[in-house]
């Protein structure tokens, strides 16, 4: 990862190729065993029968096929369980695929754990050669970037104290300090820095970085904004199979979000006095149940609140959050001025109206809550009682696009 | 620059032959891996401990003084072996525990390392190799016991005992083709470790280990057919200064176990990503 290597003439070959690539797990583990066995003789014997599922085995990844080339990144989202890791795994060649291929140029290397190989007893010192070894350094090669690794790792001071008094944060810090040095073609990736602080995973960031250039990366995350930041192709699996790839990142990620759509607007807090009746969005497209809102058009979300104990009308917060969950923006609250009041059914009906929304374009979800004008304590908490999506033809990452204009001066 | 490709898929396309010498090669250029390894793993059993290496001298003392004391004492009466009885059965056990770790050592080390083996893609030779470091490093240490026995107990020095680094070879030669054949399947069923322990306890009493071999008998016939019956009675014979009268057999049995060693590499190379998606799954 360091900037002295070469570039080869051969920039724009594929160096990850995958055709077809399946794999199939069991779900119990006695059956799983004994697959085993069978496995092993089929292995030895050289057995080039078709895999077919056997009873108690599911698909954990189906039929996979991208290539990737150098100076590219794919990113691999999906939910929990989804096969990503697994996908990983036979990339790096620790499990065979059951079916197709796998073809990798170039030296491999994987983020897939940090510090593999360390022994708690030992000091920093001497893990460095233990990871270091296993990444596939000689003793030379470790000798000579000791003082790189140890100055990246920022643990000058701790570095003879043995490992197990290490924070997870520290383990980590060294762990891809000594990481960092590899100089691969192929890069894995899987989540392994939401561990440390925010300055160790900004200058991890700055490292792959600036490795991204002249390697292929293949990236896990959870983390769209990151993913959005670096990768140039997606594939969002599902159950084993790709339920969405193409160049199209940010498409990936909206459909990877609206995967948790399903749960939809939940009462967190009542005090059983108020509750919210109907919520809508006037002068809007709906698309499969998703209301549509063009950028700066004027938003009016219609609220229809029953008061079920005789009670004043409260104070109103209304919060937009995107789809990680952020809060982006709020409504300003009621002035004095504007009088509602509920009417004889005991139905408080109204409408909050905001102009020209600057919101940029992506999924935005709506929270809201009341609290007694008085007393200020909390009525009814409402989180994700609406969900929309703001159109514009510009994909960025922040959460607010802003109109403007460029002229001389 | 030729960047080397590497293809996964089904079937295995790959000779013996080829598997054969990837994996050699493999487990010469890990030598620093398994080097490491060992240290490692040597380091961290002696450093949380007050005695540290000394550990290394009481077990093996402790154990010949049982039998030398069984003997002594007379609680159990043994043929005269024709040397001192503490260097006879302080060599048996030597190389038959030699026999033991090196016949547990592939099993031992690649389960140990199972939690790297799941995630990052090394040479997996070198966890044979440094298990065999590991192994060398204990046998140091008894040996240098050994010859100490030797020199007390009035043996004298024969210039045979060089050879004596000849049998150890042979047995963790014979113990590791053993524990190789054993490994992918021990990996996947605890059943085989404990057989191996067991089986092992009754096998060392059909083993000239403690007792000469009976002049006559069921007993003599069990102990000649035993193929570690050569290698306990060459290791001793070289230590003692004895002709070794059954060094043929000896090598007979190094010539069969060095192709089965090469087959067991092939197959641990073949097993271990089927070993680590049932570890992992």
């Amino acid at each position: 990862m360091s900037d002295k290597r070469v570039i080869s003439s051969s920039d724009n070959e594929v160096l990850v190729k995958v055709e077809g690539l399946s794999k199939k797990f069991c779900k119990d583990l006695k059956t799983s065993l004994w697959y085993g066995v069978k496995d092993l003789v089929s292995g030895v014997s050289g057995s080039s029968l078709e895999r077919l599922l056997r009873p108690k085995e599911f698909w954990a990844v189906k039929d996979i096929n991208f290539e990737l080339r150098r100076g590219e990144c794919l990113g691999l989202i999906g939910h929990n369980g989804a096969g990503k890791s697994t996908l990983l795994k036979i990339l790096n060649g620790l499990i065979n695929p059951d079916a197709g291929k796998v073809t990798i140029k170039g030296r491999v290397g994987a983020l897939i754990e940090l510090g593999a190989g360390f022994n708690p007893i030992l000091t920093g010192r001497e893990n460095i050669y233990n990871n270091g070894a296993i990444l596939g350094f000689s003793r030379k090669e470790i000798k000579s970037k000791l003082d790189d690794i140890i100055a990246f790792a920022e643990l000058e001071e701790f570095i003879d104290m043995p490992v197990q008094h290490y924070s997870s944060g520290m383990k980590v810090r060294l762990g891809f300090a000594v990481a960092a040095q590899m100089e691969p073609d192929v890069l894995i990736i899987d989540e392994v820095l939401a561990v440390g602080d925010l300055g160790f995973i900004l200058k991890c960031f700055k490292t792959i970085d600036t490795i991204l250039p002249h390697t292929a990366v293949i990236f896990v995350s959870h983390n769209m904004p990151m993913v959005s930041r670096i990768c140039s192709q997606i594939i969002l699996m599902e159950h084993g199979c790709a339920q969405f790839q193409g160049n199209d990142v940010s498409k990936g990620i909206d459909l990877y979000y609206s995967r948790f759509a399903g749960n939809s607007s939940n009462v967190v807090f009542t005090d059983g006095s108020l509750q919210l009746k109907t919520i809508t969005l006037l002068g809007v497209q709906e698309e499969e149940g998703l209301p549509q809102v063009s950028w700066m058009d004027n938003f009016k979300i219609k609220l229809e609140f029953e008061s079920l104990l005789n009670r004043e009308v409260p104070n109103f917060f209304i919060t937009i959050f995107d789809k990680e969950q952020r809060p982006v923006a709020a409504f300003e609250q009621r002035k004095q001025t504007d009088k509602l009041f509920f009417k004889e059914d005991n139905v408080l009906s109204f409408i909050v109206t905001h102009k020209g929304l600057q919101l940029s374009k992506g999924l935005y979800s709506l929270n809201v809550s009341a609290t007694d004008d008085a007393s200020n304590e909390p009525i009814l908490r409402i989180n994700d009682a609406l969900k929309f999506q703001v159109i514009h033809s510009k994909d960025i990452w922040p959460p607010l696009l802003l109109k403007a204009t460029y002229e001389n001066c | 620059m030729a960047l080397e490709t590497r293809v996964y898929q089904k079937e295995r396309t790959i000779k013996f032959g080829k598997l054969l010498k990837a994996s050699l090669s493999d487990m010469y250029h890990s030598r620093f891996l398994a080097r490491q390894l060992a240290e490692r793993d040597i380091k961290a059993m002696y450093r949380q401990s007050y005695l540290g290496i000394l550990w290394a001298f009481i077990m093996p003392l402790t154990t010949a003084a049982v039998w030398i004391f069984l003997n002594s004492s007379g609680t159990v009466k043994l043929s005269n072996t024709g040397v001192p009885y503490p260097v006879y059965a302080f060599t048996g056990t030597l190389i038959w525990s030699i026999i033991v770790a090196s016949i547990n050592s592939p099993m031992q080390s690649t389960q140990a390392a199972k939690g790297i083996l799941t995630k990052i893609n090394f040479p997996k030779e070198a966890l044979l190799l440094s298990g065999v470091y590991k192994l060398l490093f204990d046998s140091f240490v008894k040996i240098l016991i050994l010859v100490s026995f030797v020199f007390l107990y009035g043996v004298g020095f024969n210039t045979s005992l060089f050879l004596f680094p000849f049998a150890i070879i042979g047995a963790i030669i014979f113990g590791t083709t053993v524990g190789l054949f054993l490994t992918p399947i021990g990996l996947l069923y605890k059943d085989i470790s404990k057989i191996i322990t067991f089986g092992m306890q009754f096998l060392m009493y059909v083993t000239p280990v403690v007792y000469a071999i009976p002049s006559t008998g069921i007993m003599k016939s069990i102990m000649l057919w035993n193929p570690i019956t050569p290698i306990v009675l060459t290791a001793r014979d070289l230590v003692v200064g004895f002709t070794p009268e059954y060094l043929g057999y000896f090598s007979v049995v190094l010539a069969v176990c060095i192709p089965f060693l090469f087959l067991g590499l092939i197959i641990y190379r073949i097993s271990i990503p089927i070993i680590v998606e049932r570890l992992s799954a």
